[in-house]
């Protein structure tokens, strides 16, 4: 505050000084047109600092936008738990590991494991599923695309980010579901030994077809973060893998992975808490099944925020408040994944800031 | 170890743009030759031209032949990457991979051609820093990040990893322009440390560093800003700052250059 005084103020406090050299200047031969205005330096006494400047407004300003940050997260964690205590209490089952979901009866019984399994195995099937494509097509973009396909493709991919989830939800309900369903028959016909292909059917509403529509929803995000990441790669890096006899793809492996590893890690992650919180496209794909299961085939699965999107409806005093327990359980498991996100980002940060 | 460069009517283009004019020269073992030139005279064009750097960038080609030993470096067969552990090349600014240690910096070209063994990585590392005179200050810290040593010491860095691969020719693009002048002396002894083992063809600006240096000048110009730039005199060092046979190279080195 105050390090750089007006112009103003330091026309007025120049003043004196103006005149002063006026006299000098003359017999220096320096032009006195040059003294028309008074010199930045001034002269004479130093300018007093304001009291009120633009400078602590917009540093009030910026301290009001950060603290209101956390006045909102302080609000919705005290709202959520406000309500989801008593409901939990009420609760005559364990929430932790109760794994059906009735909490409209008079004895409420209810519990978050089921919808916490489906949550997280939804998620990772469509990360598995998602993460080498949107990494293979951002290098391709970044690396090996020439710049007229590049720069086009590139557009479709955020484009296909701006869906909304609804429509996928429905596409994946109405259309993708048939081959789905196809493929899990398939799939049951000739690897019914892998556990996870097993069963008897019906197949098509499954934890396959939520994933796969969760990783097309998945996939743009990533893909253009991690695009991004690549193209920032050093040339003088990318320059020195391949003075030294690299290939491309090994100058990719050398320069382009390492250096962008951090920021791939990042967009996963921002991949994963869109697969975690969505809501309506699982809701719609998803055969809602209250139990907990590795066949990915099978009509089945659900998840915390479709349950939410499915229950609210019906839901009574003590139904809504087990749904916002479910959905502080939800929380949790995103903030755990992210602060593990951020401890393997920062294992190497040595690396990352001796190189900036 | 070392190979003799050889440069005949050598053009390089970037698109239509004609960087370089028929250049000839060429390069003996064991020898340091400095090219010099005002900027943009091609002199960097065509250091990239001999390892084939050049066409990294799009649309960038040469026209004309350039051999080591004999043996075309642009012939349609030749496997680009083995041009590249052969010639080895310095660049101007040190670029240490940043996400690597001191080690992994020194061996990422050995890696890159598939060696996996400790012990062979070990000996080369130390073999590689010792002559890039560079072991004694980081040898207690090889696992700290390559990017966290001074300018001066990463580019001894890359240096060391250059001549890690063993290559025959190693070219430098002003490795010293970014570096302090003790930095600056401490490269010029190295590479008269390797020269016993290497050709070594560096592009300079410093003309006293190119004095001091190098057994054969060359000296680069262009008649004006969008011409290519042609070799206007190719001889022993000692002659070309004293006694130079063209008047462009006179006026360049007495700094009465246009």
């Amino acid at each position: 505050m105050g390090d750089y005084p007006s112009r103003s103020e330091n026309a007025t406090a120049g003043d004196l000084g103006v005149t002063e050299s006026h006299t000098r200047a003359a017999g220096l031969g320096v032009s006195p047109s040059s003294y028309e205005e008074p010199p930045f330096g001034g002269g004479g006494a130093l300018p007093k600092k304001k009291r009120f400047s633009m400078e602590s407004g917009f540093r009030g300003l910026s301290v009001g936008a950060g603290a209101m940050v956390l006045v909102i997260i302080v609000a919705i964690a005290v709202f959520l738990i406000s309500k989801a205590v008593p409901a939990i209490s009420a609760d005559k089952e364990n929430f932790l590991t109760f794994k059906q979901w009735f909490p409209n009866e008079t004895e409420p019984r209810f519990g978050i494991l089921a919808l916490a399994f489906g949550t997280v195995l939804t998620s990772v099937i469509a990360l598995l599923v998602a993460v080498p494509i949107a990494l293979g097509i951002a290098l391709f973009l970044s690396h090996y695309a020439p710049k007229r396909l590049a720069t086009p493709l590139g557009f479709v991919i955020d484009l296909l980010a701006a869906v909304p989830s609804v429509v996928f939800g429905l596409w994946g309900r109405d259309v993708f579901m048939e081959p789905v369903r196809n493929f899990s028959e398939w799939l049951n016909k000739y690897f019914s030994w892998i556990p996870i292909f097993g069963g008897d059917g019906p197949f098509g509403r499954s934890v396959l077809l939520g994933s796969l529509v969760l990783a097309i929803m998945v996939l743009p995000i990533v893909t253009s973060l991690s695009r991004e990441v690549f193209l920032q790669t050093p040339g003088m890096n990318e320059e020195a893998a391949l003075a030294l006899g690299a290939t491309k793809w090994e100058m990719i492996r050398t320069a382009v992975l390492p250096y962008g590893k951090p920021g791939v890690i990042a967009s996963v992650m921002l991949g994963l808490g869109r697969a975690l919180g969505e809501t309506i496209a699982l809701a719609l794909t998803l055969g809602v099944v209250f139990n907990i299961s590795f066949n990915v085939i099978e009509n089945g699965g659900n998840s915390i925020a479709a349950n939410i999107a499915n229950a609210f409806g019906e839901a009574n005093e003590t139904g809504r408040g087990a749904l916002i327990a479910s959905g502080l359980v939800l929380f949790a498991i995103t903030l755990v994944v992210n602060m593990a996100a951020r401890a393997i980002i920062y294992r190497r940060r040595e690396f990352r800031d001796s190189a900036a | 170890m070392a190979k003799r460069i050889e440069a005949s009517n050598v053009s390089s283009y970037y698109g239509n743009f004609k960087a370089i004019d028929g250049i000839s020269m060429t390069v003996e073992p064991k020898t340091i030759t400095a090219l010099i030139g005002p900027s943009g005279c091609g002199k960097s064009t065509f250091l990239r031209s001999i390892n084939r750097m050049h066409e990294v960038l799009p649309n960038a080609r040469i026209e004309g032949r350039l051999t080591i030993d004999d043996q075309n470096i642009y012939d349609p067969d030749v496997d680009v990457t083995a041009v590249r552990r052969l010639i080895g090349m310095v660049f101007q600014r040190p670029n240490p991979f940043p996400t690597m240690s001191i080690y992994e910096n020194v061996v990422a070209g050995l890696k890159l051609n598939g060696v996996k063994k400790k012990s062979v990585l070990d000996d080369a590392a130390e073999q590689s820093l010792k002559s890039a005179n560079l072991w004694n200050e980081v040898k207690d810290r090889l696992n700290r990040p390559g990017a966290g040593l001074s300018g001066g010491q990463q580019q001894r860095l890359c240096i060391a990893r250059t001549i890690a691969v063993e290559p025959q020719v190693v070219l430098m693009d002003e490795p010293c322009s970014a570096l302090d002048p003790i930095s600056t002396l401490a490269i010029e002894d190295l590479m008269f440390k390797l020269k016993d083992r290497f050709t070594i063809i560096i592009v300079t600006h410093n003309m006293q560093q190119a004095a001091r240096v190098s057994d054969k000048t060359g000296f680069f110009s262009i008649d004006k800003t969008g011409d290519p730039g042609r070799l206007i005199e190719y001889d022993d060092t000692q002659k070309i700052f004293s006694n130079p046979s063209e008047k462009k190279t006179e006026d360049y080195i007495t700094g009465r250059f246009g």
